[in-house]
């Protein structure tokens, strides 16, 4: 009897320790199932490089080009302003604060990354929107700038603990030699820690960086969603996330509106499954 | 001029400080501003009063109760089949491209975009199961979003338990099953269960996935079944600071601070039962 209930209880571990495997699944399947449909009216070719993205207007034009590119400008202005501010302070925090400075500073990013990104919007609406349009004279500050300084905020956090992970797991006797060979810290720090863990930092970067890609409530509440190919990065810009968000409430079930939303969102599982394939390899060296 | 060593090291640590402050200020700031402008939204009839006047008075009740419906409802999806899940990857499993595979799932389930979860949740919960948008759905949503975050810390916790508790364990005659039951899961029960509410706070602050798996816009009464549509406190913070004009910025601030109360507090029972567990860990 117990050799039954045991049997029972290990298969049962065994299939929940399948469940991820099961649910990534799952989600893909579920994305193609909705997703692929759009092809029927459009092809591959003329929806990702399409400039035009009337989703509503008849016959609809489905050209995620300018969403595409809205989600790169902001992405890469946010890894601008988080990737160096990050390092940095994950370097700080791995090799110069001393110890109870470090506990009070990684409760601090902690406490950054608990902040839900709606909350992060909505303090960027009242504070960082109206300065952004004060200080560059434009007619409004729902800018791609705003949404990448807000973004940069919320890669941190990643970038930050993960890289501290790196730093703090280099050998202690790669230290101790640059220093017994009359190094000082910051040159061991630049010439060895950093170097030794270049995996683990740039996992760090990349992983932050798909955080930016997938992030989407604050995005869509201070980036002024105009769905236009973006000239600058002082223009309202809308990202794939956004775009997805807004408009799938009034996307009716079945339509090619709703059809190309589930299309935008394979693109967005491609792009977050890429990042977190290519970041975890840096990680283990091994597949 | 040569160079001199100290001063280059000087330079660059104090740069390195400045890139610290850059995080580290504006967070106090955030924190700060919402506690101070959100407080005097705070009453009592605020937290129990539902929704009035298109929400521009009134209180949250409803979204309240939403948010913690949806929680309740992912947590109690997700902890059996996240508890299992590393159970699975700490006791039995061996370091075979199995093991790597389900590894590498579970790091792209945490890496899913928020909103993609929404996609999927409304695929195959709402219009596929034919639940429509209701807590169930979303709770689910929700409950599969959370779960990489939930394996990944009772892992952990369950790794940390020394292989001698689990020899000695066996030694005596106990079954496999009989040593993770009686000896290591109740040695990891303080990390799993701070894997548990930072799970919470996670799943109660996301807006996303909810959006169209779950959330009303506007719904001034308590939901009757797990088959209704609730308000959720992110989501109406969202409606109430872009979808409504002129609501008084009491409200909104009110509203964001009962949100960031939620999930701070959470995280600070995680970090207090961690730092206990830390103090009181027998080996």
């Amino acid at each position: 009897m117990r050799k039954i209930k045991e049997f029972l209880i290990e298969k049962l571990i065994l299939i929940c320790g399948l469940a991820s495997i099961f649910f990534v699944g799952l989600i893909f399947i579920f994305l193609l199932k909705e997703g692929l449909a759009v092809f029927k009216s459009v092809s591959a070719f003329a929806f990702l490089g399409g400039s035009k993205w009337y989703p509503i207007s008849e016959p609809p034009q489905l050209g995620i080009l300018p969403l595409i590119l809205g989600s790169l400008v902001v992405t890469v202005g946010a890894a601008i302003i988080s990737i160096p501010i990050g390092v940095g302070c994950a370097v700080y925090i791995a090799e110069i604060a001393p110890l109870k400075i470090k506990e009070v500073l990684k409760a601090g990013i902690e406490l950054l990354a608990a902040i839900p990104s709606v909350v992060l919007g909505f303090i960027g609406m009242i504070t960082l929107v109206p300065l952004v349009k004060k200080v560059f004279h434009l007619p409004t500050g729902l800018t791609a700038l705003s949404g990448s300084i807000m973004l940069a905020f919320m890669a941190m956090p990643t970038i930050v603990s993960i890289a501290e992970d790196a730093l703090y797991s280099v050998p202690k006797n790669y230290k101790e030699g640059a220093f017994a060979l009359g190094a000082t810290h910051w040159q061991t720090i630049y010439r060895v820690i950093l170097p030794a863990a270049s995996r683990g930092i740039l996992a760090a970067i990349m992983l932050g960086i798909g955080r930016v890609i997938g992030e989407t409530m604050a995005v869509m509440m201070i980036t002024g969603n105009a769905a236009v190919i973006p000239k600058s990065i002082l223009v309202p810009v809308r990202t794939l996330t956004a775009t997805i968000a807004a408009e799938m409430g009034e996307a009716v079930v079945g339509s090619e509106h709703y059809f190309a939303l589930f299309a935008i969102g394979i693109v967005l599982f491609v792009i977050s499954f890429a990042i977190n394939v290519t970041a975890d390899l840096c990680l283990h060296e091994r597949i | 001029m040569a160079r001199n060593p100290y001063r280059s090291q000087k330079i660059a640590f104090f740069c390195l400080l400045l890139a610290t402050l850059f995080i580290v200020v504006p967070v106090g700031m955030i924190v700060v501003v919402i506690i101070k402008k959100g407080i005097a939204g705070i009453t009592w009839q605020f937290l129990t009063d539902v929704p009035r006047k298109g929400m521009r008075a009134g209180g949250i009740f409803p979204a309240i109760v939403g948010t913690v419906y949806l929680v309740t409802g992912a947590i109690s999806f997700a902890l059996p089949i996240g508890l299992f899940a590393a159970i699975y990857l700490s006791e039995y499993a061996k370091g075979n491209f199995l093991t790597r595979m389900i590894k590498l799932a579970i790091v792209n389930l945490a890496g899913v975009p928020s909103v993609v979860y929404g996609l999927f949740g409304l695929s195959l919960f709402v219009v596929f199961f034919k639940f429509g948008a209701s807590i169930l759905s979303g709770a689910l949503t929700l409950g599969i979003m959370i779960l990489p975050l939930i394996i990944t810390a009772s892992r952990e916790a369950l790794e940390s338990v020394p292989a001698s508790f689990r020899e000695a364990s066996l030694s005596l005659g106990a079954s496999k099953w009989q040593t993770i039951r009686h000896i290591v899961l109740p040695n990891a029960v303080p990390g799993i269960l701070t894997g548990t509410i930072l799970g919470l706070g996670r799943a109660a602050g996301e807006t996303a996935p909810i959006l169209f798996t779950a959330a009303a816009f506007y719904l001034p009464r308590l939901p009757h079944s797990i088959f209704d549509q609730v308000m959720a406190l992110p989501y109406h913070l969202y409606v109430i600071s872009t979808q409504v004009p002129n609501v008084d910025e009491k409200i909104r601030y009110g509203t964001a601070l009962v949100l960031v109360f939620l999930v701070l507090v959470m995280n600070l029972i995680a970090v207090v039962i961690r730092y206990q567990f830390r103090k009181k860990k027998k080996w």
